[in-house]
């Protein structure tokens, strides 16, 4: 890791006057120090906001939910009323990395990892992402990568809390000296074809600071499982984040989302319409998984995810809707 | 000349940089002599250089490094006086500067969990936390597990089940074990298994690690 300079912030004022010059964000540091380790971030200096006491914790109003960005994934996972009303994001957090990751990990580092490319993480290889012309991952070993919506960068949404944040509507709360807004996790991500350079909107001065989640209507159910070529610690190599609106066993209204599958987290329309107006029964749900991959182009080495994300999204519909049990194939 | 040793008497004197004399290391210096004249005043040298440079910033921010600066680090009840830069790792500091080498250090990048340690209980990644996060926390390491030489109960049981194989997974799984059952003294074999879900045998000891912790739970409520 190369040698650096550190600021230790302890409130949200302090953190913003630091960014500047090049200064990097580090909150719990999972995701940084391991791409400092790998040798693609070199950063000077580092902000380290993981002692600013102000964003962390879990609120609840009757608008609904906000998160201090500081929050642990374990803190959330654990959470009474996340488990219980937003069991979605209970899910995902729960199940992403592995225990001891989760004491640390935050949920906006979760947010702002950077993408899954082993190209794009390895200081060897210098790809479209980081603003050269060539993408190694279409001619290359590309069995994990993405199989839609992914113009010149097949790199892999990293993050199951955006996931679940993406199904539940959620909005991030972005913090600068200027002032605040908030941006809606459907916009906060830049498609690739948009600017392959750019991950998400977020300006260098501004912070992360917190996460709102509308409060879901009564009869809402949810779940999320991911697949992975491990039980533990790895990202998914298909995953489903489920939100049913339910009228006794009718689906009033479905959100079917899904990370592995892209570079930006991506809601399924087509799912959705599968199941919008129906009973949830083992035929919608196969119906929904299926529809899910309308428009899917595999690469040379992953056409196995348009077999695997149908089954993964088949079963988390019926696992949300208490028709089955957690898979016990599915990873976390 | 030799080409191994920095030629000692080129470093500028100014930078706050810990002694290393030649025949003699940080740690030996630092365990040893504990705190000597040249110590305390090179020490108290960082500090108001420390001081200096944290006035021209504002208040609610402290800077520190590049170059290394004094700690204190709460171990296993004891507090170790060392020096470290921004980017020392937990790990680093505890198996190179205090040479307590049970921590082990495999991937150093979360994925095996080897090198866990607890920070005020809660285990954690040392590999993956900077030694600077650590300061004014309580760590607790393989070392700190046992009291007055006698085994943690669950120690004990690895050794009856015979729960390692080559053994350089076993102080991350015993830390991870022991952690759980001061959260749950009565767990069931799932939340073992959940307990090392992070924590990688390439030998593939689970099971026995599986019946250790949950014969040490066991022995445990017996005593109780």
């Amino acid at each position: 890791m190369n040698s650096f300079s550190l600021a230790d912030c302890t409130t949200v004022e302090a953190a913003l006057s630091q960014l500047k010059d090049g200064a990097v964000v580090k909150a719990g540091g999972v995701d940084l120090l391991d791409r400092m380790k790998n040798g693609t971030d070199t950063p000077k200096r580092l902000v380290n906001i993981r002692n600013i006491q102000a964003l962390r914790g879990i609120q609840s109003t009757p608008e609904g939910l906000t998160i201090g960005a500081l929050t642990t994934l374990a803190e959330i996972a654990d959470d009474p009323t996340i488990r219980s009303h937003y069991t979605v994001l209970a899910d995902a957090c729960g199940h992403a990395a592995t225990p001891h990751i989760r004491n640390v990990a935050t949920i906006g580092g979760n947010l702002l990892q950077e993408l899954q490319c082993w190209y794009f993480r390895s200081a060897e290889f210098q790809c479209i992402r980081k603003g050269k012309e060539q993408c190694f991952a279409f001619s290359g070993l590309n069995q994990y990568h993405a199989i839609m919506d992914y113009g010149g960068c097949p790199s892999v949404a990293p993050s199951s809390g955006a996931v679940a944040l993406l199904a539940l509507n959620g909005t991030v709360e972005l913090t600068s000296a200027k002032g605040k807004r908030t941006v809606a996790i459907k916009d906060f991500y830049v498609q690739p074809d948009a600017n392959p350079s750019r991950f998400h909107v977020m300006a260098p001065d501004e912070l992360l600071t917190a996460i709102h989640i509308p409060k879901p209507a009564a009869g809402t159910r949810s779940a999320y499982q991911k697949y992975g070529e491990k039980e533990s610690h790895d990202w998914a190599i298909a995953d489903a984040a489920i939100v049913l609106e339910m009228d006794g066993n009718i689906c009033r209204s479905a959100v079917v989302a899904m990370g592995a599958a892209s570079p930006v987290v991506r809601r399924s329309r087509e799912a959705e319409a599968a199941l919008t107006g129906k009973p949830i029964t083992a035929e919608t749900a196969r119906a929904a998984g299926k529809a899910a991959m309308t428009g899917a182009m595999p690469l040379s080495l992953n056409g196995y995810k348009v077999q695997l994300f149908p089954v993964a999204i088949y079963r988390t519909i019926l696992l949300a809707a208490g028709q089955m049990d957690r898979d016990p194939s599915a990873a976390g | 000349m030799s080409g191994h040793q920095p030629p000692q008497n080129e470093l500028p004197e100014a930078q706050p940089k810990a002694p290393a004399p030649a025949g003699i290391t940080r740690r030996g210096f630092l365990k040893g002599a504990g705190v000597t004249a040249a110590g305390t005043a090179l020490l108290e040298g960082v500090q108001v250089f420390q001081r200096e440079a944290s006035a021209a910033t504002p208040s609610n921010v402290k800077e520190y490094g590049p170059d290394q600066f004094p700690v204190t680090l709460h171990v296993n009840g004891r507090e170790h006086a060392l020096h470290i830069e921004p980017r020392t790792t937990l790990a680093e500091a505890l198996r190179i500067q205090l040479n307590m080498t049970g921590t082990k250090i495999s991937c150093d990048r979360g994925v095996c969990s080897s090198c866990t340690v607890w920070l005020d209980k809660m285990p954690v990644n040392s590999c993956m936390t900077l030694a600077l996060d650590a300061v004014g926390r309580q760590i607790t390491t393989i070392e700190g597990v046992s009291a007055d030489e006698h085994l943690h109960p669950l120690q004990a049981a690895f050794v009856r089940h015979d729960a390692m194989q080559c053994g350089f997974c076993t102080p991350g799984m015993v830390m991870s074990c022991a952690s759980l059952l001061e959260r749950n003294p009565k767990p069931s074999e799932a939340d073992v298994r959940a307990a090392v879900s992070g924590n990688l045998c390439r030998c593939g000891t689970y099971p026995k690690v599986f019946a250790a912790t949950l014969d040490a739970a066991s022995q445990i409520a017996r005593k109780a």
